[in-house]
């Protein structure tokens, strides 16, 4: 059966998941010839970071319609959980890497997602620009709570002090975890491109599944008429909810993969501009579309490395290309071209389509 | 606000009030058994604004209720009451013997109660299959980490909303467009989806605002088959809102009048069009326009 044939759901599920795959093929055989440079392959991890960030909060934004600008609050979450978890395990003698990131994404899945849903009831009584103030608010009280969070290991367990300085700890030995506003500090820096690609997977995975089930088509029903919704007997906080806090527990999975690349982060990293930038890959890749995130969210992250030789401009040519993604796809000439692509390849499918109608009557 | 209070207070003043007979106006195969809805002196306010007053109603169980009226006197305002969209100011709405105070809309849908919108609201970005799945929401359960990870009950129930959407659209031979985008539809078909996806929520009562709106005369015909098909084969009462009146005096059983907010009369067809004060109201003005037209 040719792709053309299947149910545009199908096929478009079948082409994200072929995206990620041949992507990861791709890469791996350029490392493998030696046709990725240093910086580039740095940026792999984040790459996949923020694959995930957008792919989930894709589901708030695209596939739930409310326009969150917190997202890298919960990233951050997810981050210094993992940081902690991970410290704490190697304390322990844990030294399987493998060991160390599963355990470390599941609790900051599981930290990230309870804060969200926590977020999640005030803010969901709100909607439209209330709730986009709302969550950008949040986002910045995650931030400066994290920068005010010390947290050491030593042979007695955790240690955790707020407001003060790494001394409050009250620790003679082990090791400091996170300190204040200088951040996470001594991470074991397990990240790898095959980890990222499984984390973008996953994310993927967790998505699409729940867009196309029961509970996805409520969120999306909420989305497209509360009222019509609320008139079928759907529970439109409880949807609503929902999508926020899976998009909360993955992006804290991301955090966690974009956290243990480095040897330090700090809060201040997560900030209202991370929540930004994640927002446009979102935006610029289509509401709702998968598949458009994971390509936008790699372009854009890949565009600032690639254009690193000419310096001066580089910032110039990010904001000219996004300028043109926003305002090429209203240009009649693009519009009439993508329209007579279309038309040619319906007409390819439906051919194939009578043979096989055929076939199988001969049969 | 005061000024145009004023002028509704005039306008009530003169139109004559002809005491509304008490007798219900159940089918005679109805009575005996608990009602599919019962208001009692069910009113709402806007402001000082009395929109709907004293609006008492019973409807039987199997029952074709039309509710008609001039523009403005709160028809759809009792639809909105009655699923719980507006908070009744005052008065009591009873679903087969159950009492509604303090649900929300989505309790009430669960409860029984199905509507059609007067401006039509479907989740346009889905399919047609998709929105009378969601239609099916409430009918089987499935969780969301067994969607997530795909478990076979998954499976189960995607069939089951599959093949039961299927069927309800084909009530309207519409099981053909299941694919298409539900916003993509011509105007009837989208009207035609918001009653499958209404009747998907396996309701007591089916609430059409104006379902004829927009239709030429022989899709019209059609849905007046098609009305009186569904009570038949769900067992379920109807009530709608329809300015169509040879669709209302054909297949409604009984028929409510309001005008300014205030039931002027109930009965049979043939009563309400014999009755002055309906005449007056709102037939009447309707006669003489299409004179004039």
């Amino acid at each position: 059966m040719g792709i053309m044939q299947l149910k545009p759901q199908t096929r478009k599920t079948i082409i994200t998941y072929a995206i990620v795959i041949v992507a990861f093929i791709a890469v791996t055989i350029l490392d493998a010839v030696g046709l990725i440079s240093n910086s580039l392959s740095g940026q792999l991890v984040p790459i996949c970071a923020y694959v995930s960030l957008a792919v989930s909060l894709n589901l708030v934004v695209g596939v739930s319609g409310e326009l969150s600008l917190g997202h890298a609050g919960f990233m951050s979450v997810g981050a210094f959980t993992g940081v902690v978890v991970a410290g704490w395990l190697s304390y322990l003698g844990v030294e399987s890497d493998l060991v160390l990131f599963a355990v470390s994404a599941v609790a900051g899945a599981i930290l990230a997602g309870i804060v969200g849903f926590l977020v999640g009831i005030p803010v969901m009584r709100l909607r439209g620009d209330y709730l986009a103030i709302v969550t950008l608010a949040f986002g910045e009280i995650i931030k400066n709570l994290l920068n005010n969070v010390y947290i050491g290991v030593d042979g007695a367990g955790l240690h955790f002090a707020m407001l003060s300085d790494s001394s409050a700890l009250g620790m003679s030995q082990g090791v400091i975890l996170i300190n204040g506003a200088k951040g996470a500090v001594g991470i074991s820096k397990v990240s790898t491109f095959a980890l990222g690609i499984v984390v973008v997977l996953i994310t993927v995975a967790v998505v699409l599944n729940l867009m196309h089930s029961r509970d996805g088509r409520a969120i999306m029903a909420v989305r497209d008429n509360r009222i019509a919704a609320e008139s079928v007997g759907v529970n439109v906080t409880k949807y609503r909810l929902i999508a926020f806090t899976v998009a909360s527990a993955l992006a804290g999975v991301a955090g966690v993969l974009y956290a243990m690349n480095y040897s330090t982060v700090v809060p201040s990293q997560f900030d209202f501009n991370q929540s930004i930038l994640i927002l446009v890959y979102v935006v610029l890749g289509g509401m709702g579309n998968i598949s458009g995130s994971i390509v936008s969210a790699a372009f854009l992250t890949v565009l600032p490395e690639v254009l690193r030789p000419i310096n001066q401009y580089r910032m110039l040519l990010y904001a000219i290309v996004l300028i043109l993604v926003m305002v090429v796809p209203h240009l009649s000439i693009y519009q009439r071209a993508t329209e007579a692509l279309r038309r040619r390849f319906s007409r390819g499918a439906a051919k194939p389509a009578v043979a096989t109608e055929g076939g199988e009557a001969d049969e | 606000m005061s000024k145009f209070t004023d002028f509704a207070q005039r306008r009530r003043e003169t139109t004559k009030m002809v005491p509304v007979p008490s007798v219900s106006i159940m089918p005679e195969r109805d009575l005996g058994k608990a009602p599919a809805l019962e208001c009692l002196h069910l009113g709402i306010d806007f402001g000082g604004l009395k929109a709907v007053d004293d609006f008492n109603i019973t409807v039987g169980r199997t029952e074709i209720c039309g509710l008609i009226g001039p523009n403005g006197a709160g028809k759809t305002t009792v639809f909105n009451l009655l699923t719980k969209v507006y908070a009744p100011t005052r008065g009591t709405i009873m679903v087969d013997g159950q009492d509604t105070a303090g649900m929300d809309p989505a309790r009430v849908n669960r409860l029984g109660v199905a509507r059609t919108f007067q401006n039509i609201r479907l989740f346009n970005s889905m399919t047609v299959e998709e929105n009378v799945a969601v239609g099916l929401h409430n009918q089987r359960h499935c969780g969301m980490a067994t969607s997530i990870l795909r478990l076979p009950h998954h499976w189960k129930s995607e069939r089951y909303y599959h093949e039961r959407a299927l069927e309800l659209l084909d009530i309207f031979d519409m099981a053909g467009l299941a694919d298409h985008e539900a916003g993509s539809l011509p105007y009837g078909a989208q009207r035609r989806l918001e009653i499958v996806r209404a009747l998907a929520t396996n309701p007591k009562l089916l609430l059409l605002d104006e379902p004829a709106a927009g239709m030429n005369p022989s899709e019209t015909a059609e849905l007046m088959e098609n009305i009186v098909k569904i009570r038949d084969q769900f067992q379920i009462a109807i009530m709608l809102i329809e300015h169509d009146m040879n669709l209302v005096m054909n297949i409604c059983e009984g028929i409510c009048v309001l005008n300014f907010g205030k039931i002027i009369a109930k009965g049979t067809p043939e009563e309400i069009q014999q009755n002055e004060a309906v005449i007056e109201a709102y037939l009447g003005t309707q006669a003489k326009k299409e004179v004039e037209a």
